[in-house]
């Protein structure tokens, strides 16, 4: 095993692990976005609670869910240990710098940007996914109306202000990481990498604004 | 003369790799708009040693003609200063305005320490090329030009690759201090050609194993080193870097 262990403790390797898990983590966010868009029906949520439903009962969903936070947390402490080491590599930093005469702000910034996300997310679950696994555990899940929680939550001005700052963060986010995480893997061609770039920068406007609009029309009562 | 220019300094100075450094002013005065940058240097160096208050400044220089890449100027926040697609000692000072202020340090990074002044110590360089960036076996006399066949693009992206003349400015720009440009640039020229084949495997896992070691950080693709590398040597080399390093590890015996 040892040629393994050598992979994946060398900067390749690591960052390959961090492109596999946030590739994985963007398949999850496509699931996420297309189901909780249910609610954009504007049926009082009947047909987002099914699908709410069905999310927390499926075994298999059970299951996707354990990797999915298994891959979670290999990102984030991947992220950190590379974030940390590379913040060492320069002891004595510059006195003029110009880093957007080279490179974008957010491609420099993704350790800040992806922080900001993973306090999002301890919000974000505590907000929803703490209830449903209660209800799940306790056997009420059949009764659970996530519908009327999502109301609740986005009654409240400063909640339908964290949920837009996290987006953005998650936009600017994978703004940067679509693309990179391509060239991570090795994929950089010119028949297709100018696709897979605004093919990303629209996927990451686009799922953003989807995700913007959820908290916005429920707050604005647009959507009932 | 008309036309010629103050310009403001601020140099780095240290005096030795354990002492502390700082930024010290210094004006120089009629300076040419075609005088180079390193001749800008030439004529204050002159003036310090003149006046014998001050030690010249140390900075590292060879060629002159963008080819040795030891011209190593962190020029108001950029590598080489301003303008693309060029070394500092091909960096002429018409490219500033009469009366401006220059901010000029050493590269900065871990692997790179600073020896004195403007002069870092670049050996990571070397030991990384020393652990693979080479091919064994003697090449002999010229051979028949059609014994050995390369597809047209394979031998440019090579030759575009080999381009790269080691000067760092990749390490110097990038926020993570990674030599992933460098280390792409040297396996990419051999890993395109017949030549570099048997070597193939060891080579890249040698080099990332030495680049790792010499504490540079990891790539995370901003895309600063291509920006500002003298040569430009293109990203696409290091997804083949990443590219290389895989197949060597997965599919190799080496490793
Ligand atoms: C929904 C959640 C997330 C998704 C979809 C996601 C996606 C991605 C992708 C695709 C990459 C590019 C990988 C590469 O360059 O090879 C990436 C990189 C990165 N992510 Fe995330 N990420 C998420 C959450 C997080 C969190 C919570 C953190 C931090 C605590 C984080 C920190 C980072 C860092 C530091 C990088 C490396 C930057 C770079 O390589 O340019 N991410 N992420
Ligand atoms: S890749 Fe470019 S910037 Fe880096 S060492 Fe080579 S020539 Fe210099
Ligand atoms: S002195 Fe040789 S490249 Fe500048």
């Amino acid at each position: 095993m040892n040629w393994i262990t050598k992979m994946f403790s060398s900067s390749l390797g690591q960052k390959l692990i961090m492109a596999i898990t946030g590739l994985f983590l963007i398949t999850f966010l496509i699931v996420h976005c297309t189901l909780n868009s249910l609610i954009f029906l504007n049926d009082g949520g009947v047909t987002f609670n099914a699908g709410a439903q069905f999310m927390a009962t499926n075994p298999l969903i059970r299951i996707v869910e354990v990797v999915l936070f298994i891959g979670l947390i290999l990102h984030v402490v991947k992220a950190l240990l590379i974030t940390l080491n590379n913040n060492k590599s320069r002891p004595v930093k510059y006195a003029a710098y110009d880093g957007k005469a080279n490179s974008k702000w957010y491609s420099r910034s993704m350790g800040i940007l992806g922080s900001l996300l993973l306090i999002f997310l301890v919000i974000h679950l505590s907000h929803f996914w703490i209830g449903t696994k209660a209800a799940q555990l306790n056997g009420t899940i059949l009764s659970h109306n996530t519908y009327l929680e999502l109301k609740e939550v986005f009654e409240s001005p400063i909640n339908v202000l964290i949920y837009l700052l996290g987006v953005i963060s998650l936009g600017y986010h994978l703004m940067h990481g679509f693309q990179s995480a391509f060239q991570t893997l090795g994929i950089n061609h010119k028949k297709y990498t100018p696709f897979i770039k605004s093919f990303g920068n629209v996927f990451s406007i686009l799922i953003s604004f989807i995700f913007a609009m959820m908290p916005i029309a429920m707050h604005f009562d647009i959507i009932k | 003369m008309s036309g010629n220019m103050n310009i403001n300094l601020k140099v780095w100075r240290q005096k030795n790799g354990k002492s502390q450094g700082k930024l010290v002013d210094y004006k120089v005065e009629n300076v040419s708009p075609d005088m180079s940058f390193l001749e800008m240097f030439d004529v204050l160096n002159d003036r310090l040693i003149n006046e014998g208050k001050d030690e010249p400044i140390a900075f590292d220089h060879d060629c002159r003609e963008g080819i040795c890449g030891s011209c190593s100027m962190y020029i108001n926040g950029r590598p080489h200063g301003p303008n693309q697609g060029v070394t500092t000692c091909q960096l002429h000072m018409r490219s500033f305005k009469d009366n401006d202020t220059i901010v000029v340090e050493p590269w900065r990074s871990a692997a790179f320490p600073v020896i004195k002044d403007l002069a870092t110590n670049r050996s990571a360089f070397d030991r990384i090329i020393a652990s693979g960036g080479f091919i064994s076996i003697n090449t002999g006399n010229a051979q028949d030009a059609n014994s050995l066949p390369i597809p047209k693009g394979d031998a440019d992206d090579s030759f575009a690759a080999a381009a790269c003349i080691g000067c760092g400015a990749c390490v110097a720009a990038c926020k993570n201090s990674s030599a992933m440009l460098f280390v792409s640039a040297k396996v990419s020229q051999l890993a395109l050609l017949p030549q570099g084949a048997p070597e193939r495997a060891t080579r890249v896992i040698n080099m990332v194993a030495q680049m790792d070691a010499e504490g540079f950080g990891s790539c995370t693709n901003t895309g600063a080193c291509e920006a500002e590398c003298p040569k430009q040597i293109s990203l696409t080399n290091i997804a083949r870097l990443n590219r290389e390093y895989y197949k060597a590890t997965l599919f190799s015996n080496e490793g």
